[in-house]
């Protein structure tokens, strides 16, 4: 993304929003059949099977699913409790599934977040995240420091009332960058992960080491630099007394002057974008 | 109508109902189309004992009290051998409530031995029907009595062991009543005339026209009660003893004739059961009344719009259920974390804090969360008048404050010979004033209705731990900490708790709203940063320390340290006050 928006680049968009909006299409399906009693594996196997179906070969990760109070990761103390368990889902549960396909090299990674029957606190609480969306975007085009911009996403979950749980994510991040992943015939995982993407990511890392940024949006001092260009998966996830609500969608970060070109999401027709519109 | 009962019961509609012998004295308060509730009184009693819970139920409901047979003013049976039993009280109530309410369910409430009755009347079949709910207060149903002691007995674990001893020991009274004549003997003489004293004494009821002046022979005629019943019950236990209607359990825990570990396994005969737990002992109705006339209209009201059960979901929800709750510096950290915990509690919240819209918000969630109203307040807690104004409100719009929690602070940090006349005016005020203005409005509030209370007072580990770093501060809440432990020991007599609650290092903005003394403005900025980092990274949730104070208002603690570098502390000042001392001297890391 080193130039400005070009017909390349639009064409480039249009890969990573194509398989964005297949991710969430995947959710809403598994969603609609999620009932009393489903556990997270299979509600997990449920995506994975839905994309598979439809093409998908690798992953970014594999899909996620997290019910009740895992929602807000209540109790996480290692990284392998992200995993699915046997957990069953209620009704009024809250759940959240995460998914990170990668269809024809590109890559997405969304989280969606609903709840079986009504739950008054989730909704809240996803309506409460469209203040973050907005300003995550609004300070990017500043092109403040992503670590001072994650500190006033902290800021405005405390004002609201909320706790930060992306902080529970490997090295608390907010987001981190995808990007055009190689084909393989053979795409094996690593603890959830497909070694592509991961390879990717180390080599981002590599290079962001010596050029002072780091393709992990955290809390840490590696974070202090402006938006790199390239795609960022951003996922604040609230948390709130046992309950959680999350979204994550694709960042595009350019270096165009125009503020508007710099910084835009890669999709506004998504699922929780459409809601508070309708809430309007 | 005697001019007596008028006395007592205002306004009361009186009848007298014939029934098996009998003659009863049934009283009716409030306008008959509302649901109608009925009050049954225990030993030794009479009707009146619920004279001051009944006029607060007759503004929403129907309410109908009478007299046991062979109390009050209603007759005795003859001969009284056989006259008492469950049954033929069974037929009593029947023929009150077909005369009150013969179209409509009643809702059923038993205080002592009413409640024991009243098991009967709920889980006998041709009741069926009748009854829309019951709750039950200081009296367990002698069938599942039954049932609790054989199991024990059969299968005795050192527990269950334990247990049995307990209740053993605290029914006394229950053996001695079996004794022939004695008591009559003893009721009719001087104990009657010294139980009103004996009641003030050591059961805390507030003096006045109850007991009634027919006590002793209420009390002499009761005993056939226990004597009718007790042992016939106690050996054969009905074993289809079900409750047909929802059932509210109000347990006081500080009840000297009955253990609270009888109702344990309550579920398993009751489908729908609400528990209440509330700090006092026996003598509920004259020693509580706002707090049961509260659940009770809650539960009648529950149950007439057909929910079976009502309860919030946190962990403490049957002991503040209704509570009217009072947080200070609620827009924020703490305080607005312990206003969640008392909203998932069930309690009512009131959060003041000088950040209106942080108020609002707290208040907003706290709705979101169970509690069934909130309300957000805006005042300066240091300003006394805005207090003044801010309790005549709460006082007049939301009621009396159950627990009160002083949490409001601020931070201040800087060698004693940087820190200004004015900051330490600041944070004084803060800090100590606004608690003292707390405790003085809300907690004189409290003492005067008389009916108990709890008060938490946000102290800091920093009381006990000099630092410094912290002069200012420390003396604030080292002032908040005594302040605490005075006041526990003026209000202990009124059944009003206070804690002081010390928190550590806890992740919350006062580090990055803190004032820091003899720096200029670029360098206060710089080290609000970065102490907010340090306890960032420290990461002690808020939310603990809610559970610290809902924790410490439940058990009554006195000061409760949160967090472990709080605890240690804690335990260094009175073991090793010269390391702590030590620890004093050390520079901060900012």
């Amino acid at each position: 993304m080193t130039t400005a928006l070009t017909g390349e680049l639009s064409a480039q968009l249009r890969g990573f929003r194509q398989v964005q909006r297949l991710a969430y299409e995947c959710a809403e399906a598994v969603a609609a059949q999620l009932q009393p009693g489903v556990t997270e594996r299979e509600a997990a196997r449920m995506q994975r099977a839905w994309l598979r179906e439809r093409g998908v070969r690798d992953w970014f990760h594999l899909p996620f699913a997290w019910f009740g109070d895992r929602t807000a990761f209540v109790n996480f103390r290692i990284p392998l409790q992200f995993f699915p368990t046997d957990r069953r889902l209620e009704p009024g549960m809250p759940f959240i599934l995460d998914m990170a396909p990668v269809y024809d090299g590109c890559t997405a990674d969304i989280g969606y977040s609903g709840s079986l029957g009504i739950n008054p606190v989730q909704d809240k609480l996803m309506a409460d995240l469209e203040a973050h969306r907005e300003l995550i975007l609004g300070e990017v085009r500043e092109r403040r420091p992503l670590r001072a911009i994650y500190e006033d996403v902290d800021r405005l979950m405390v004002r609201q009332g909320y706790a930060n749980r992306h902080r529970a994510y490997p090295f608390g991040v907010i987001a981190h960058k995808v990007d055009r992943v190689r084909q393989r015939r053979w795409s094996p995982h690593l603890f959830g992960f497909g070694t592509q993407s991961l390879k990717g990511l180390a080599s981002d890392a590599l290079h962001g080491h010596r050029d002072g940024w780091s393709p992990l949006w955290s809390p840490h001092r590696f974070s202090d630099h402006p938006p790199q260009p390239g795609l960022w998966a951003v996922e604040p996830h609230l948390g709130f007394r046992g309950t959680g609500a999350k979204f994550e969608e694709i960042l595009v970060v350019t270096d165009s002057r125009d503020p508007e070109e710099s910084a835009f999401w890669l999709d506004d027709d998504l699922p929780h974008v459409r809601r508070w519109a309708e809430d309007k | 109508m005697t001019g007596f009962s008028q006395s007592v019961l205002k306004g009361a509609r009186e009848r007298r109902i014939r029934t098996g012998g009998v003659e009863l004295c049934v009283a009716e308060l409030g306008d008959s189309g509302q649901p109608t509730v009925v009050l049954v009184h225990g030993y030794p009693d009479s009707k009146e004992v619920w004279s001051e819970v009944a006029p607060r139920l007759a503004e929403r409901f129907h309410v109908v009290l009478y007299d046991v047979r062979g109390h009050g003013r209603s007759t005795a049976p003859q001969p009284l051998r056989g006259g008492f039993t469950l049954e033929k009280l069974t037929d009593d109530f029947l023929a009150v409530i077909d005369t009150v309410s013969p179209d409509r369910p009643v809702h059923v409430v038993g205080h002592d031995w009413g409640s024991v009755q009243s098991w009967e009347f709920v889980t006998v079949k041709r009741t069926e029907g009748r009854i829309a709910s019951f709750t039950s207060m200081s009296g367990p149903s002698l069938d599942h009595f039954g049932h609790w002691i054989s199991k024990r007995v059969k299968r005795p674990t050192p527990r269950r062991v334990g247990q049995l001893l307990g209740q053993g020991a605290k029914s006394w009274y229950v053996y001695l009543l079996h004794t022939p004549v004695l008591p009559e003997l003893a009721w009719r003489g001087p104990l009657g005339k010294r139980w009103p004293r004996l009641l003030e004494r050591l059961e805390k009821v507030p003096g006045g026209d109850y007991p009634t002046s027919s006590l002793p022979t209420d009390a002499a005629h009761g005993a056939w009660l226990y004597r009718d019943n007790v042992r016939a019950r106690l050996r054969r236990p009905r074993p289809d003893a079900y409750a047909h209607a929802p059932v509210q359990l109000i347990t006081p825990l500080g009840d000297a004739f009955l253990s609270e570990k009888l109702y344990d396994e309550l579920e398993q005969w009751v489908p729908q059961l609400t528990r209440r737990t509330l700090p006092a002992k026996h003598w509920i109705p004259r020693t509580r009344p706002d707090q049961l006339a509260s659940w009770i209209t809650e539960f009648v009201t529950a149950t007439e719009g057909g929910k079976n059960k009502v309860q919030a979901t946190g962990r403490y929800a049957e002991r503040f259920g209704g509570q009217l709750v009072l947080v200070t510096g609620a827009g924020s950290g703490i305080g607005r974390a312990t206003a969640f915990a008392f909203a998932e509690a069930g309690a009512r919240v009131v959060a003041v804090d000088r950040d209106a819209e942080a108020a609002a918000r707290t208040a907003e969630l706290s709705r979101l969360v169970g509690a069934p109203e909130a309300w957000a307040e805006t005042a300066d807690v240091s300003d006394e008048h805005a207090m003044e104004k801010l309790a005549e409100k709460v006082a007049t719009e939301y009621g009396v404050v159950d627990v009160l929690v002083n949490n409001a602070g601020i931070g201040l940090s800087g060698s004693f010979f940087d820190t200004s006349p004015e900051d330490w005016k600041k944070v004084l005020d803060v800090n100590l004033w606004g608690v003292i203005h707390g405790c003085r409005l809300f907690g004189k509030q409290m003492a005067e209705r008389g009916q108990g209370g709890h008060i938490v007072n946000t102290a800091s580990a920093a009381a006990y731990q000099p630092s410094k770093a912290l002069p200012a501060y420390s003396t604030s809440k080292a002032a908040v900490l005594m302040l605490s432990e005075c006041l526990r020991a003026e209000l202990a007599g009124q059944g009003i708790g206070v804690s002081a609650i010390c928190p550590g290092f806890v992740n919350t903005n006062i580090t990055s709203t803190a004032r820091f003394a003899g720096v200029d403005a670029e360098e206060e900025k710089r080290r609000q940063k970065k102490s907010a980092r340090l306890y960032g990274m420290r990461n002690y949730p808020p939310e603990k320390v809610a559970d610290a104070i809902l924790r410490a208002v439940v058990r009554n603690e006195a000061v409760v340290p949160v967090t472990p570098e709080a605890r240690g502390a804690h335990f260094m000042s009175r073991f090793s006050p010269r390391a702590l001392r030590a620890i004093a001297r050390m520079e901060p890391p900012l």
